[in-house]
Formats: C-alpha cells, structure tokens, sequence
C-alpha cells in the first residue's frame, strides 16, 4: 500500500503540552464483513489468516453468524391478502385501479420507495405470470399480470407516480370533526392529517404538528409553513379521455380544454380546501389560545406594573410636595417670627439707646457740663450738650451701652469728664473723631 | 467427468455467464486477460441454444432462430438455474421457449432431436449443452482441453443456484474453481491492468444487462474488496431499450404501411422487430444515426427507417433515469454520498450507450470518475469486464489444490472486522473543533491493517503534535446567497412542467470529517525546517492498535499504543 501524502502541517506543540496519561479511549466497535475473496491481496490475506490452520463446518457457522447481510431478504414486509374482486379487476380500467393494492403495497402508499416497489411488482410477477397460471392449470387469463403491469408502470414513473399520488384518495386523511377533536386527541388526529397533506409538499421535510410542549416558535413556524404550502399536487389523473388524433380535431381540442379548466378548478378548490383545513386546526389548536393568554398575561403584568409604578411615582411626588410646603410653611413662621423678635430687640435696644442716651446726656448735665465752678452758661451748656450728642452719634448701641455703664452712678465731676475724655480718646485713636473736635471737652 | 483434474493438468478460463450474453476469457503467460472470440467471431456469445432438426445452434446463429423456430429455441435462462418453478419470472421467454415446471425444477418443451420428437430438457441441461459449447470454442482457440474455470455470478445467486451451476458445469466437464461475484470481477479487471494504483476508494459497480440491471457498492481497501451494498432492477435493463425502439419503429411501420399491422402484435413480426432493434441501438452507442432495415417485417412490407442518437435518447429518457435513479439508490442503501464514491465503473452490454454513463456523470459529482467507454479513454469494454475478472482470479487460483481454494475461500478467511470510521491526524489545529482531519485508514478498512502517512509540518520546523482520532465523515452543504427569489406564483398553465425548481439554486456541498475520538497524543521535538513527519499506524484484528511517528530520516521515533475495545 503506498502511503499517503498528507500537505497540511502537523500543528505546533504548544509550551505547555504534557504526555496525556494513557487514554482509555478505544476504537468504535467495528463491523463484520465478508472480503471478496477475489485478488492477489485477498489472497495474501488468506494465507496470513490460515497459516496451516484448516476450518471445519463448526468454523463456518461461527463466522457467519454476526457478518453484515447485503442482499436483502423477503422480510415479509410486502405481503398483504388478494382481494379476490381485484384480482379479477379488467385492465382497462387501469385508472379506477388501486395501484398500491396492486403491489400489496397498501400500508406503504406515497411513502413506499422505489426499491419496495421494484420487490412488489417482482413478488407479484413472480406469482401471477400467466405462464404460472397455466402450469398450475388456470386458466390462460393475464387480466390481472396485465394490472401489475400498469400498476409498476405508475408507480415507478416519478411523474405518473405523483399523478396517481395526487388523486390517491386511499392515503388521504380526513381531518376530525370539531367534536372529535375537542374529545382530547387533538395532537394525535390531526397529526395524522397534516402528515398525509405533507405528502403534496414541494418543500421537505414538512414540520411536525408537534403537541403541547411545542414551543411557540415551532408552532408558529408550524403554521406558518401551511399557510404558505407549496404543493405539487396536480389533476391530470382525472382527466377524461381525449379522443384519438384520427378523430375530430377540433373535438379533441375541446377535451383538452376542458380538461386543462377541470385541472386548474380542481387545484384552486384543493388550496381553498387545505387552507381552510388549516384555520380549522388553528382554531382548535389550544396552544394557540395558551400563547395567546400567556402573551395577554404578560402584557397584563405589564400594565399593572406599569400602572403601579405611575402610582408610585404620583404619591411620591405629592408626598415631596407635602413635605416642601410644610417646611415652608415652616420656614414662613420661623422667619416671621425672627422678623418679630428683630422689631422687639430693636425697639428694645432703641429703648436702651434712649435710655442710654439720656444717662450719658444726664452725666453731661451732672458733671455742670463739664463747667469747673458756677453755673454753665447757656451756650457752655448748649456747647456741651452738642458734643455729647457728637459723641453718641460716633459709638454703635454696644459702645453706648459701655459708656453708660461706665457713667452710671457716678456724681463726680471730673470723673465724669474723665471718662468722656477716655471715649473721646478712643475715638480719635479710632478716626472717628477729630482731636479738639468736641471743643467743649478740649 | 468424475474426478477433479489435479492443479498441474488445470486449464483454467473464466467465464461470464449471462441470461443474454457469455464470454470467455484467459489470461495469457504475461498475466494479460484476454477474451476469446468464437468459431463466428464473436467474443459476446448469445446465451442461445436452439434446434433444428436434431442439430444444436448456439449464440449468434440460435439468436437468428427466435424468427422462425421460436419453440424450439431457449433463452434467458441463466436466472432460472438452481430455482423452483414458483420463484422465477418467465417474462423474458415470452417470445422463445417457455419455462415450464418440471419436478423440483424447470425445464423446457423443445424438439431437440432429430427425429423431431419433443423432449423435456431440464435447465440444468440446457446450462451444461451452453457451457460445454463455450468450453468447445475455448479449447479450440487454445488448442487445449480446457478443463476448469472461475465463473461470474450475480451477488444475490443463492448457494442452491451455485450448487445447480456447478453441477451442470461439472457436467460439461468444466470443474468450477471459484465462483465470483460479478462487480467484483469488474473491480479486478481494472484493478489488473499494469497502470493500475492501489488506492482506498468506494466504487460503485454499475452492471446493465439485458434483463436485469445490477449495482454494487464496494469498498476497495489495499486492493481488498467488501461489498457494502447491492440494489437489483429486473425491469430496467437493455431489453427495455429495445422495447423504446420497438415502440417506436412499430408506429412509423403502421404510419407508412396503413395495412402492415402492427408487427409487435405477431410473433414472428415481433422478433423480427426485436432483433433488429437491438442492432439499431448498439449501432447508435457508437454512431450519431442509424438504419433499421428489415425484409417483409409484417405481412410481406419491407421496412427501412432511418434514427438519430437524439431522437433515441430522447425516447429513452426515462428508462435512462431510471438507471441513475438505481445508482444513486444504492448509494443511499450503503449510507454513503455520491461524494464518497470515487468511481463508477460501468459493466454490462447497456453500459455502453453513451448517454446513460454522461447521466450519471452529471448525476455524481466532478470527483466522482465514470469509467464507460464514452467517458474514459482508458476504459475497459463493459462488456468483457466480467469475464476478464474470472480469468485473471483463475490464473491466480489455477495452481491451488481444490481443498485449499475451498479453505481460503471459507467465512474463517472472509469474515472480517470493518473499521466503523476512519482514523487520521489532526492537521495545522491541536484544537479537535478547528483542526483538519486528515485520515491515514478509511472507514469500512478491514484488520488489521498498517498505513503510513507523510505529513507537513510548519515552515520553521520545532515542535509539533501528533494527535491521532476518529472522524466522522459528513457532508457540509452551503446553501448559496439566497438569489433575488424567481417570481413566487408562476402558477404555470402547462401541464407537464417537472419539477422546475428544484436545480436553480445548486448547493455547495464537500465533504469533511467530525473529529470524534481522540485515541493518542505524541510529541515530536526539534523538527528541523522543511522537514515531514512519517506516521504509521497498526491496526490489530482485535482493534488494538500501535503507532510511531518520526521525522523523516530521522532516527529517534516517539511510538504510542491504545487498546482493543472491552479490554480497558
Ligand atoms: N454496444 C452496445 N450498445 C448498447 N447496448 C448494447 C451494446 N452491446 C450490448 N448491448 C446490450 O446489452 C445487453 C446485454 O448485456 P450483457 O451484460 O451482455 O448481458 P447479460 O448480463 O444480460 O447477459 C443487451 O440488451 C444488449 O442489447
Ligand atoms: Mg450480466
């Protein structure tokens, strides 16, 4: 054996390959199969394998037993009784013939392959050639061997075979009533119905009816796919006969007329036909209504939440606006009072500037204004009284207060005058009076 | 006719025979098979016998008899061998010598004596007086008696159908070597030539005959082969052909003779026809035209008619189809795709009309090779394919002792474990999703076996990765870019438009493998650049299986083993 050539490079080892430990995988069990025994290799091979060893009958049985069978057996698969008003059938009439039945191929149908029927119509041959017949001493009648005849010719045509399929009313599934249906099969009855019309599909495989586990996405699929159904089916198996050309041409071409409108009617009641099928499975379809419900439901939550949301976002804010207007309402009051206590604390330290005023005017007065021996004169007093008020004016409330406080009681002249000096001082220090400005107290 | 010749005094042929034709062949002292023309010159010899007058005609002039001495002429009856009268079809007889029950068997009516009186002569009979006639024309060009052969049958005769024909060959004093299946002769007939390469491939045997047509997919593994799987038509076939041109020369016959009656509905008219027919068709496997010509086909109207190769595959299409309908299926029936068939070698006589091998061609895809002489230069002519096969397993088994052609042939030698998949290396990729497998031993190999790889490695050489596994072979199909749809509802009012949609949007398809399994792994260090890799691979018959992989012209080797299943 030469060996093969390989121009794809062996992959790079990667930095961190280890030796795996011994794997247990094994190969996939193999198959037993003859070898031709046939060639010079088969024959290497029989000489390697024998060795000197001889086999026995025993040897043979043993080997046999598991080796893969090619040729296929009669597995019984098409047998089915003769119906005795079939076997007497007249050829003729090869259009009103069952051709499944035919071939004992009833329970296959359109679903019977190509080699099914080839063994069908080989098992029928076999029986029922005339030349049987006439061995078994029958009589010479081939009507029937002439159905199985036409029959094969049908079905192992792919285009008279899908004719016939078209018009085989036998495979055709009647869909349940609404009664049946609502018994509980639903499933299981029209399972059986879109298979059968599956059979006209162009497209393959055509999906299942599935059941109630079907997600919604294959059931819409489902129903989709037959609301769209391309068929080949087609109605020229019930064409009427068209006469032989030797005759009326112009009557041939009438049949052929007729019977190319009867086809085309036929295809559009059977579309109308399917398609009404479909909105009666729809419409029983529990799935459909579960879905449904199951969206609803979901767009009920939906709302509800959305709702309940709204809700809260509506107490929330009135609850923030409460709030707001409470503390400002609040805040109104607090403020109004502290404006209310403002006009008490001026008015009172008004007060207590006047009162002030007067004790620091009243020391004036008591310190002769500031006139050392005698009465003051009117304009000493006068002189007095003014940088008195000079001096008041120059000093907040709080200075006056001090003042005052420095001043109460006190009866001495020249203290008095000293303490009025010292503000004086203060003042002037301050920049706020001018040396020698209170002349009086120069 | 007793005792079997020992192996020295052996001469050996094959013979192909067939319910229409039989050839014999040998193989010459170079180990070249050759098939051997008769006493007429014909290398494919009707499987004819007929009678006249006590006197025995066979091939070509019995064939000539079916028009005046259909009675006393027996065709087609190589499937009846070995059969009770209840399990054959006597559809082909229908116009020479019927099958009749006769005891356990069949037998037919003829009168095949002088005197002229009617006798009952058993198939087996009939087989022996064909076969020794073959034996006859072979001795004769040999200048030898020849005295044994390895015959061709289909691969469903039953052992009871064997044990009829060797008997019967037994009786024409031929000692049956070796039945072989036919495909497989075909297979060893190619496999013979000197050009020939040992390869792993899947071919598929595609035999049309006259009355049946049989396929067989076979696995050629090492120049081993196992058949995977058989498909038989018994209505497709060349006589079907024949009955297309019969169908159609009967109705320019009744268009130009109005009072000739329709031949097809006389016997004598009817073989007449027939014959002629068959030569029209080989005529046109070869020409573009050809003529029908016959002498007072029906009621004294002399007929000449003249048909292209277009009109003929025009009025045979359907029986065309059917045959690649019947390829494909048995494809379908070994679980394969036509993408795993490497060849399709065409046998049989039908096989060489050129328009059932492009039909094919077309129905496979470019990888798939047809060998057909309209296809292949090279090809072998499908009709000696069997008989070449027997004669070249005949030069082979010539010198055996009966005993051991009988040991060797035993199921203790034929039964063999068939790998269930293919085992390779993983390429460029260590990763199992994204590697490419390349497999060393093909799935269906039987074991043991050894194969050898020389594998790549990267430009730079260094170290790399042996990992061995399963793979799966499986059909990648792309579907192409969705064109601008064709109009939705062409709701078509002719009535025969088949299937029109269904080849516009071709898919890609190829062919890959799934890495399943993986069975070892290796380390290979060092590589220098450019250098390659040497895998091998042993497959036990217990499934155990060693392997060693080396750098090319290295020295050092990493080797690895794994187990047989069951025994972990
Ligand atoms: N050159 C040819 N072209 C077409 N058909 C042919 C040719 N040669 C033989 N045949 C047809 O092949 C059929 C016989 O095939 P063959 O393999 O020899 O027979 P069988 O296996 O039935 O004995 C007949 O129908 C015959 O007409
Ligand atoms: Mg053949």
């Amino acid at each position: 054996m030469t060996t093969v050539q390989i121009g794809l490079p062996l992959p790079v080892l990667s930095k961190d390959w280890s030796a795996p430990t011994e794997s247990n995988n094994t190969l996939t069990a193999a198959t037993d199969r003859n070898i031709e025994p046939v060639g010079p290799h088969f024959l290497a091979h029989a000489r390697r394998k024998r060795h000197k060893r001889t086999f026995s009958e025993d040897d043979r049985i043993q080997a046999q037993t598991n080796v893969k069978k090619v040729e296929d057996e009669d597995a019984g698969e098409i047998s089915e009784p003769e119906d005795p008003l079939m076997l007497s059938r007249d050829a003729k009439d090869w259009k009103g013939q069952d051709h499944y039945a035919v071939l004992g191929l009833s329970k296959y149908r359109y679903k019977a392959t190509e080699d099914q029927i080839k063994r069908a119509h080989r098992k029928k041959v076999l029986k029922h050639h005339p030349d049987k017949k006439a061995a078994a001493g029958g009589t010479e009648d081939d009507s029937f061997f002439k159905c199985i005849q036409k029959a094969t010719e049908i079905l192992s045509d792919p285009v008279k075979r899908r004719q016939f399929d078209s018009c085989d009313e036998n495979a055709d599934v009647e869909p349940p009533s609404k009664k049946e249906t609502q018994k509980g099969n639903f499933y299981k009855l029209w399972g059986k119905v879109f298979e059968a019309e599956g059979r006209f599909s162009k497209n393959q495989p055509v999906p299942k009816l599935g059941n109630d586990k079907s997600t919604k996405e294959d059931v819409e699929h489902f129903y989709n796919f037959w609301y769209n159904f391309d068929s080949w089916r087609s109605f020229e198996y019930q064409d009427e006969d068209v006469p032989d050309d030797n005759e009326n041409r112009d009557q041939k071409r009438h049949v052929e007329r007729k019977n190319q409108n009867a086809r085309r009617k036929k295809k559009t009641e059977d579309t109308a036909r399917l398609r009404k099928l479909v909105d009666d499975a729809l419409a029983l379809d529990e799935r459909i209504k579960k879905f449904r419900q199951a969206e609803h439901a979901q767009k009920n939550k939906k709302r509800l939440e959305k709702e309940a949301a709204a809700k809260r976002e509506a107490e929330e804010a009135a609850k923030a606006k409460e709030e707001e207007a409470k503390l400002k309402a609040e805040q109104e009051i607090a403020e109004k009072a502290a404006k209310a206590d403002g006009k008490k604390a001026k008015e009172a330290a008004k007060n207590a500037a006047k009162k002030n005023k007067r004790v620091v005017r009243g020391a004036t007065k008591e310190a002769n204004y500031f006139h050392s021996g005698g009465a003051a004169s009117a304009a000493q007093i006068d002189s007095a009284l003014n940088d008195t008020d000079l001096i008041i004016t120059k000093i907040d409330s709080e200075e006056l207060a001090a003042l005052t406080a420095k001043l109460n009681g006190k009866k001495d002249l020249a203290e008095i005058k000293q303490i009025f000096l010292d503000e004086i001082k203060t003042l002037v220090s301050a920049g706020k009076l001018k040396e020698g400005e209170a002349k009086s107290l120069a | 006719m007793s005792e079997e010749e020992s192996p020295a005094e052996r001469v050996a042929i094959g013979i192909s025979f067939g319910n229409s034709y039989s050839s014999i062949a040998y193989t010459s002292g170079e180990g070249k098979a050759e098939v051997i023309a008769n006493e007429e010159g014909d290398r494919q010899i009707p499987s004819i016998l007929s009678y006249v007058t006590g006197e025995e005609f066979q091939g070509t002039q019995a064939k000539a008899q079916l028009v005046r001495n259909a009675k006393n002429t027996v065709a087609y009856f190589r499937d009846f061998l070995g059969q009770d009268f209840k399990s054959i079809d006597p559809t082909p007889c229908h116009n020479s010598a019927h099958p009749l029950q006769h005891e356990s068997t069949v037998a037919f009516k003829i009168k095949d004596k002088e005197d002229d009186t009617e006798s009952t002569v058993t198939v087996s009979e009939i087989t022996t007086r064909h076969l020794r006639k073959l034996k006859n024309s072979a001795s004769d060009y040999l200048g030898k008696n020849v005295n044994a052969a390895v015959i061709t049958v289909p691969t469903n005769f039953s052992d009871a159908q064997k044990e009829a024909l060797s008997k019967a060959a037994k009786d024409a004093g031929i000692e049956v070597l070796q039945f072989i299946n036919e495909p497989v002769a075909a297979v060893l007939a190619y496999d013979a030539r000197p050009e020939a390469k040992l390869a792993d491939k899947n071919i598929v045997v595609a035999d049309l005959g006259g009355i049946r047509s049989d396929v067989a997919v076979i696995a050629s593994r090492g120049g081993m082969y196992s058949i995977l799987a058989t498909a038989h038509d018994y209505d497709v076939g060349g006589a079907q052909l024949d009955q297309v041109l019969m169908d159609y020369f009967a109705k320019e016959f009744l268009k130009k003779w109005k009072n000739g009656g329709d031949p097809r509905s006389d016997d004598r008219a009817s073989a007449k026809l027939k014959l002629e027919s068959e030569a029209v068709k080989k005529a046109l496997s070869i020409g573009s035209s050809a003529n029908f010509s016959v002498e007072s086909l029906s009621k004294g109207f002399d007929f000449t008619c003249s048909i292209n190769r277009m009109r003929y595959e025009t009025i045979s299409a359907k029986v065309f189809a059917a045959f690649t309908r019947l390829v494909l299926n048995a494809v379908e029936k070994a679980q394969l795709d036509p993408l795993d068939i490497s060849e399709i070698i065409l046998a049989g006589g039908t096989a060489h009309t050129p328009r059932i091998a492009s039909s094919l061609a077309s129905a496979f895809p470019g990888s798939t090779t047809v060998l057909a002489p309209s296809t292949s230069p090279t090809a072998i002519n499908p009709s000696e394919l069997a008989a070449r096969g027997a004669a070249i397993q005949a030069s082979l088994i010539q010198e055996f002792e009966t005993e051991d052609i009988e040991q060797s042939t035993h199921p203790m030698v034929t039964v063999t474990p068939h790998l269930a998949r293919a085992i390779g290396v993983l390429c460029i990729s260590s990763d199992e999703s994204t590697g490419v497998f390349r497999h060393l031993v093909e799935a269906e190999t039987p074991v043991p076996v050894r194969r050898t790889a020389i594998i790549a490695t990267p430009r730079e050489g260094g170290d790399v990765l042996v990992k061995i596994c399963e793979g799966i072979r499986v059909i990648k199909v792309t579907k192409p870019e969705p064109k601008a749809k064709a109009n939705g509802k062409a709701e078509n009012d002719s009535d025969d438009d088949e299937d029109s949609d269904e080849s516009d949007e071709e898919e890609l398809r190829e062919k890959t493998y799934k890495v399943e399994n993986v069975l070892a792994e290796a380390a290979l260090k060092g590589l220098s650049k450019g250098a390659k890799v040497e895998l091998q691979i042993n497959v036990a018959a217990d499934l155990s299986c060693t392997f060693f992989a080396r750098e090319v012209g290295g020295k050092v080797a990493v080797r690895g083993a794994w187990k047989a299943p069951g025994k972990a």
